[in-house]
């Protein structure tokens, strides 16, 4: 066994040599791949290979050189954060000793245990860990598809949609109507797109204090509601309206090239249209054979392991893992304990039980930040919640100024954790 | 000024209380005793009674059930204020945290003093204090002078050699928030911490008489050892 994989690395050797990854060649040692290089993947690399003290090759495949959170992106739009301060590049975990190739992961041969890149080499592993974030179910609001992200943006995986996004508020003429069509559960995130509501109705309130804002949603209810709900009728009096499914809120379609949503059969112009569509996992976890019928990854509870592989792991918003919710902190948390599973089983570490853990923070206006959050643990089928707690309404101006002030805080150490 | 004594407020309750929450009644402590504790331990800061101001320390009277660092005028430290926002409130339960150790309740407190171990002596004091709050309930047992628990860490918990690897394992739900570099803002550092203030902070986060709805569910879950296995990684973070 070790004798194949040691000739099969040196075949790949001359296919990997103008990528410069390599490590592994003519070593003895395992080596893990990471797929995906956001809040999860990052993690799982970095916790690995700085575990490992050079006992474990680790390869982070990742196509962006710079990778862009999309928590805070929210906060970006409303003003209150540099698009720079979003972006963060991969020059520390590559001196952690992770070897990163700027690539597409195309394929993944589970049976030889190879990943293929876009560029066309292949990569063998002995643990695979998949972390491709989401994509967008097809059809998911009719009349919408990729091609039509710069007419109605998703701006659901931060970076440049953004951007276009934030110039498309800001330049909204007078008096003019944003619609964002909200995902159906579940999608990453839970309080995103109402954050992004409220941070939208500060720039209108500001700017364009005439402007409407309509949410069309297929959930009866969402996250944070009643924070969010109270904070709005504090801050931005009359300027939210949102159509839920008893209104045909789950009865929609747009015409990018018109401007037109059509809810329930009634046709309805706006001038910035903000779609998020109903999500799946990342496109290379449903090529790995990873997801089920909904098209998400389903993992064991205690360790992040594919359900389909014993020597893969789904990590973050891509896999069906029970209570915690798709977010870049539970993506985090749940790659520090691949890290310490995988150290163990390839080089004899101690591996201790599970733990997970989450909070959301969520800005509704000027220094009014909320949080919620819970402690997880596996379950015998599923992940559980063992606690929680959120931020309450009628909470006074200091605290949550303090919550917002901690939001803060938590950024700058999440992606310290992470790139730093 | 008020000349309450303890027993004359437990008298009044007694007039007042159904008998089954009297009967379970416990005096704090010994007030005339506490006027002594008082002049010895506290005088020298605080002033109490008629005509009290703030000096080094803030004034005590009406201190029962009041939010922490919430006098306007009064310049508390960052630490206290924080956590006067987070809910902090006076009740007998965490002045006798606070007494008996500040730091153990509020790290970064300006309060300069020791802390008075000796339970019996503390439980007087309090009771002195107690008489120049305001009495909405007579009770003891009633909020806010109820006794439910204090930071009570029994040697054998103190004595725990904490595990750092297995520390190092569950920091990484520390340091999602909590920068390994030990920068702070927003949120405080925690790195290079004695272990013994690094336990007890975290019992008392997990008894809650510390505030934070997030550091209470973080310490809710952990046992004994892994508190010691953070401390131990902690302490020795970034040495």
């Amino acid at each position: 066994m070790k004798l194949d994989r040691r000739a099969f690395l040196g075949t790949a050797t001359a296919a990997t040599a103008t990528l410069a990854a390599p490590a592994v060649m003519g070593s003895a040692r395992p080596h893990v791949v990471v797929i995906g290089g956001g809040s999860g993947g990052a993690t799982a690399a970095r916790y690995i290979a700085s575990g490992a003290e050079g006992a474990i090759d680790v390869t982070l495949i990742e196509p962006s050189r710079m990778y862009y959170t999309c928590y805070f992106s929210n906060l970006y739009m409303g003003g209150f954060w540099d698009f720079d301060n979003l972006g963060h590049d991969y020059g520390n975990v590559a001196l952690l000793g992770v070897n990163i190739i700027h690539d597409w992961a195309i394929g993944v041969d589970r049976d030889a245990k190879t990943v293929t890149l876009a560029s066309g080499p292949s990569l063998s592993y002995d643990k695979l860990v998949v972390a491709p974030g989401i994509d967008f179910v097809d059809d998911a609001v009719p009349g919408w598809d990729v091609s039509k992200q710069s007419l109605m943006p998703h701006a659901y995986k931060s970076g440049t949609q953004a951007q276009l996004l934030k110039h498309q508020i800001e330049n909204m003429r007078e008096g003019g109507t944003y619609c964002m069509v909200a995902p159906p559960n579940p999608y990453r995130c839970p309080p995103g797109p109402y954050e992004r509501i409220s941070m939208v109705a500060h720039v209108l309130s500001e700017r364009n204090p005439t402007a409407k804002i309509l949410i069309v949603d297929p959930k009866e209810n969402f996250s944070k509601q009643g924070l969010f709900e109270e904070g709005w009728a504090r801050h931005y009096p009359g300027m939210v309206e949102r159509i839920g499914p008893d209104f045909g809120g789950d009865r929609v379609e747009v015409r990018p090239d018109d401007m037109e949503v059509i809810i329930d059969g009634q046709t309805q112009n706006v001038d910035v249209c903000n779609v998020i569509p109903a999500q799946k996992a990342g496109k290379i976890a449903e090529l790995a054979g990873l997801t089920n019928d909904a098209g998400w990854a389903p993992v064991m509870p205690a360790d992040m392991r594919s359900r389909m592989d014993e020597d893969v792991f789904v990590l973050g918003d891509a896999s069906h893992q029970g209570a915690m919710p798709k977010s870049g902190f539970s993506a985090n948390s749940q790659a520090t304990v691949v890290a310490n599973v995988i150290r163990g089983e390839l080089t004899g570490s101690r591996i201790f039980p599970a733990r997970y853990s989450n909070t959301c923070w969520s800005l509704i206006a000027t220094n009014d930040g909320v949080k919620v959050g819970a402690a997880y643990e596996p379950g015998e089928d599923q992940i559980e919640s063992v606690s929680s707690f959120i931020s309450q309404t009628g909470e006074d101006a200091e605290l949550r100024r303090q919550t917002y002030e901690e939001s803060i805080g938590w950024y700058n150490g999440i992606v310290d954790d992470i790139f730093g | 000024m008020p000349k309450l004594t303890f027993s004359s407020i437990l008298l009044a309750g007694a007039l007042l209380a159904p008998a089954g929450v009297f009967a379970q009644a416990t005096p704090i402590g010994d007030a005339e005793a506490g006027a002594q504790v008082y002049q010895r331990e506290c005088a020298s800061c605080h002033q109490i009674g008629e005509g009290a101001l703030h000096r080094i320390g803030p004034h005590l009277n009406r201190i029962f059930d009041r939010r922490a660092g919430s006098y306007e005028e009064f310049r508390y430290s960052e630490a206290l204020s924080r956590q006067g926002r987070d809910g902090l409130r006076w009740d007998l339960a965490r002045l006798h945290a606070y007494i008996e150790n500040p730091r153990a309740l509020v790290s970064g407190t300006r309060m300069a003093y020791r802390g008075l171990r000796d339970e019996k002596r503390r439980a007087d004091l309090i009771a002195y204090i107690r008489a120049y709050s305001d009495q909405p309930q007579n009770i003891p047992e009633a909020s806010p002078t109820a006794l439910r628990a204090e930071v009570e860490l029994s040697e054998e918990t103190l004595a725990i050699e904490g595990d750092a690897e297995f520390g190092a394992f569950l920091s990484a739900e520390c340091t999602t928030c909590h920068q390994r570099s030990g920068d702070h803002a927003g949120i405080p550092g925690i790195v290079g911490w004695p272990q013994e203030d690094f336990v007890v902070a975290m019992h008392a986060y997990k008894q809650e008489l510390r505030p934070h709805a997030v550091m209470q569910s973080v310490a809710q879950r952990l046992d004994e050892e892994e508190i010691a296995a953070l401390a131990a990684y902690f302490e020795n973070l970034g040495n």
